[in-house]
């Protein structure tokens, strides 16, 4: 095969024959040191108490106690009662934006390329700067919410004050945060849906309406699955805006998983739980992929 | 799309003007704070006069770590991405291209899956133990490190989907000619997938810039990232909005410059996996 190429050295031609496997390994070799190692930490750390003294780490073999004590953590359940509620509401609420927008943007015009500009500014924003800029905006005395509230007449609201709200607040917050990814897929979906389904529906006399709840719903029905398989799961990582807007009060009523997680491995200095809790939540999100994966998987078997 | 006439040409337009302004307003709102001083931003007024000191102070003052923060971010988001392209870029070609061994790669694919997916915080207690063995508590190196790490499976997805695209005839055509498989990648593939690489390196660029929940805990004071710094301005003890204000719409500016620079390969590779 190689006759009449010139081959410089037997370097190149291990380099040429063995590519695939070069080209893969540094990738593995990162993962391995840097996710693959670190979980089997965990399972260690999960089973130990972990204390420092004099700089040095103490390790102690105490599976049970440390199992003990995640049965007994009553904050952690209140953190993913939390964290799905969050969740559930906040993805709910952006999927039906995000559909309403993209439908309305792709039927805008002109102005399409400036709206979508506009409207997809918060993706890439700091979570960090759109937590301060809300928790200015929520301030209970000079914030802008408050000073709309009372200028019509309505007593001042305590946003992030009060037990009942914190959660909607936070709510809001990820909603203003993330309807946008959502409208970008989904005005994607509704593009890439050919103009002459739509043109022959409208000559059959479908209305506006019939046309999105019977046309374009159904044909971007995938794209949206899609967004809130992606949504749920990043939802439930969420961390940044709750810990600047909040910390998880009042009380525990916006703790959620990775707040909870937060405080125990670096305020309570608790390595060993901390990692017990890791392990159930990677546990807990392993079981929600393989669900949902099998949940696509009956859903298209039935409809194939 | 939709036939646009009358009334519900107006209930369009009226809904697609209330989601800019909800968008647009915040910014807007926040950025009259930052130009207001601290007793103008606790009485809420609409009327003042715009000063830059908070600017100044966050940029410019004695007490301010900000221009460090900035400079530890610069370094942390541009070598993480550096590292994050030359890594997944490469394993990327190689998925795509040899797929004799289906199980390795359904292996690795499978477990940059479950990692994107798992909260990184949970993997913060084992990273702090390794990095504090390793000596390398505290450092740029070890944020470095973890966001690559973070960045790598939206990398290889993204590369991956940008390789499928170029037709395998190029490639073969090259292969007979004679060229090595390492110059086909370097000198075919790759430039065919400048634009992802565009894609891959901006979203990494600015994910690694807006990362919290790592920097948070493997940082210290003098390596603390930007997001690292917002948080502190917002947890004193007495709040300083107005450098709140300023920081957090300074932060904001290299988000924006990329929206503007790179917004169609930016669309692109978000788009790329969700719709296909």
């Amino acid at each position: 095969m190689t006759t009449g190429i010139k081959r410089t050295g037997s370097l190149s031609n291990f380099a040429d024959r063995q590519f695939h496997w070069l080209a893969l390994a540094p990738a593995c070799i990162f993962l391995v040191l840097l996710t693959v190692y670190p979980v089997l930490e965990l399972i260690a750390m999960a089973t130990s108490t972990i204390t420092f003294e004099r700089a040095r780490e103490i390790w102690r073999f105490t599976p049970v106690e440390n199992f003990r004590q995640l049965l007994d953590d009553d904050i952690f359940r209140i953190a993913l009662k939390n964290t799905v509620v969050f969740a559930l509401v906040s993805v709910v609420i952006e999927v039906c934006f995000g559909i309403g927008l993209a439908i309305l943007v792709s039927s805008a015009g002109k102005a399409k390329a400036i709206l979508r500009t506009i409207l997809i500014i918060p993706i890439l924003m700091p979570p960090v700067a759109i937590g301060s800029m809300w928790k200015l905006m929520y301030s209970l005395d000079f914030g802008v919410l408050n000073q709309a509230i009372t200028l019509i007449g309505l007593p001042a609201v305590n946003w992030l004050g009060s037990t009942s709200l914190a959660l909607l607040s936070v709510v809001i917050v990820d909603v203003w945060h993330w309807t946008p990814f959502v409208f970008l897929i989904l005005l994607a979906a509704v593009e890439a849906i050919p103009n002459d389904v739509i043109e022959a529906a409208r000559i059959d006399g479908a209305s506006n309406r019939s046309i999105v709840f019977r046309i374009i719903i159904p044909l971007i029905w995938p794209t949206i699955v899609v967004a809130l398989f992606f949504r749920t799961i990043l939802a439930f990582k969420v961390f940044d805006q709750i810990f600047l807007l909040t910390s998880g009060g009042p009380g525990t009523s916006t703790e959620v998983v990775s707040l909870h997680l937060h405080k125990v491995y670096f305020q309570q200095n608790d390595l060993g739980f901390g990692s017990m809790l890791s392990l159930a939540v990677i546990a807990a999100t392993v079981a929600f992929i393989w669900v949902a994966y099998r949940a696509g998987r009956f859903v298209r078997a039935r409809d194939a | 799309m939709l036939d646009l006439r009358g009334p519900s040409r107006l209930a369009a337009y009226l809904l697609l003007s209330l989601g800019v302004f909800a968008i647009l307003a915040p910014f807007l709102w926040v950025f009259l704070q930052s130009l207001k001083y601290e007793i103008d931003i606790l009485q809420g007024s609409w009327i003042f006069n715009p000063t830059s000191f908070n600017y100044a102070d966050v940029l410019y003052s004695r007490r301010s770590d900000f221009p460090e923060n900035v400079y530890n971010s610069l370094v942390v988001a541009f070598l993480s991405t550096v590292g994050v392209l030359l890594i997944g870029t490469l394993a990327a070609y190689s998925l795509v291209h040899f797929k004799s061994r289906a199980a390795i790669s359904r292996l690795l694919l499978g477990w940059t899956l479950i990692f994107n997916m798992i909260p990184p915080l949970t993997l913060v207690g084992p990273w702090y133990l390794i990095f504090r063995e390793l000596g390398l508590s505290g450092t740029l190196t070890a944020v470095v490190l973890t966001h690559i790490a973070l960045n790598l499976p939206m990398t290889v997805w993204m590369m991956m989907a940008y390789f499928r695209e170029i037709p395998q005839e190029i490639e073969e055509a090259a292969l007979v000619d004679g060229c090595t498989r390492p110059v086909i990648f370097m000198r075919i593939a790759l430039p065919l997938a400048v634009p992802g690489l565009i894609a891959a390196g901006v979203l990494a660029f600015v994910f690694s810039w807006n990362e919290f929940s790592v920097a948070l805990t493997l940082t210290s004071r003098h390596t603390a990232t930007v997001p690292v710094a917002i948080s502190r301005f917002a947890q004193q003890y007495e709040v300083q909005y107005g450098q709140m204000a300023a920081a957090s719409i300074l932060s904001t500016i290299p988000a924006l410059i990329m929206m503007f620079i790179g917004q169609r390969f930016i669309v692109r590779g978000l788009t790329a996996g969700a719709v296909k």
